[in-house]
């Protein structure tokens, strides 16, 4: 590990509605950051590695998010498929003054 | 528009549209959508009917007509696709469909349920026999409801009718062998009457940033594009 952890500044956390996802591009990457109903928010890889799906637009809850295309299922928390697929990359993330602030991948 | 297809459910397929185009799309066109996306209400397939045909028994495109207006883009556990058939010959597919009516002798309509031909295929199962139009709409209204209140998340009615049983699913919703027959049909008229079309509201989005792209964000490879095949004419034979 060289330098300090890059983070991005994406934008305001009120871009995100509760309960829904939203893509960006951070450094190349395109991470899917969900605002879960209980105010969290969680950062994933945002193209399902089974068929490319979009993962910012699938339905989440407080645990997992189903891609739209085939209804796979991934831990928000951990990445993991629940539905055998390889694993989505899991960033950490926080809200600092109303901002999203997206760390490295964990 | 990438493709224009016309569709085994007799619409008409606009496809390729990306997701931050929708709304201008539907601003364009000014028309409802054929709801072919949704755990919901979809096609009434229906043949040509008595009209134009020397076969046909009943006005099977005008019924089929009234049952999608009445019905149209009601959410299910599943999707729920329909035909009507204006003889037994079956143009419209309709023992195949998760409700089916067949025009039969003596003005009458059989009921068909839980029928699929999809990856799964079965042919429906008989409700009853109507004695007209009018109690097609409501037996499929009273059925369709039941459906939507018993059914398993993603449970075709393929799946739901064999499940419960036809048997009991006729006591029920032809007999009213619980009493509640009045009570699915209120509260399909509730569900009806609450209908509203999601894409008149396109303007003012549900959720912020609700058309915001969600692929591809940064360039991606570029992916093939097929070309349009070259079939050499055919040679007359020697």
């Amino acid at each position: 590990m060289t330098g300090a952890a890059v983070e991005y500044r994406l934008g305001p956390v009120d871009d995100v509605p509760a309960g829904e996802g939203r893509a960006y591009a951070a450094g190349g990457e395109m991470v899917a950051v969900f605002r879960l109903r209980d105010g969290s928010l969680r950062a994933v890889s945002a193209v399902c590695p089974h068929a490319g799906g979009p993962i910012a637009d699938g339905q989440a809850d407080l645990e997992v998010v189903i891609c739209p295309l085939h209804q796979h299922v991934f831990e928000l928390a951990t990445g993991c498929s629940r539905t055998g697929q390889p694993p989505l990359r899991v960033y950490r993330v926080r809200a600092e003054e109303g901002q999203i602030i997206l760390g490295a991948a964990s | 528009m990438p493709l224009v297809k016309l569709t085994g459910g007799q619409r008409i397929d606009l496809l390729g549209v990306r997701k931050e185009d929708l709304a201008k799309v539907w601003a364009d066109l000014d028309m409802p959508s054929g709801y072919a996306y949704g755990k919901n209400f979809r096609t009434v397939k229906t043949c040509v009917g008595s009209d134009f045909c020397r076969f046909g028994l009943g006005d099977s495109t005008a019924l089929g007509i009234a049952i999608e207006t009445r019905f149209q883009g009601l959410e299910a556990p599943a999707k729920m696709k329909l035909a009507v058939s204006g003889c037994p010959r079956n143009c419209a597919e309709a023992y195949v469909k998760d409700v089916g009516v067949v025009a039969v002798d003596g003005g009458r309509w059989e009921i068909y349920v839980g029928g699929a031909a999809g990856a799964h295929v079965r042919k429906g199962d008989l409700l009853t026999t109507a004695d007209s139009a009018a109690d097609v709409i409501r037996l499929t209204g009273r059925f369709l409801q039941y459906y939507r209140e018993n059914a398993n998340w993603l449970e075709r009615t393929y799946a739901f009718v064999p499940r419960i049983g036809i048997d009991k699913i006729r006591a029920v919703v032809v007999e009213d062998s619980e009493g509640i027959a009045a009570r699915l049909d209120t509260a399909m008229q509730a569900s009806i009457g609450a209908y509203r079309d999601p894409w008149q509201e396109r303007d003012q989005n549900a959720t912020p940033g609700q058309f915001r792209t969600a692929l591809p964000l940064i360039p991606l490879p570029q992916v093939p594009v097929r070309e349009t095949p070259v079939i050499a004419p055919a040679q007359p034979a020697q």
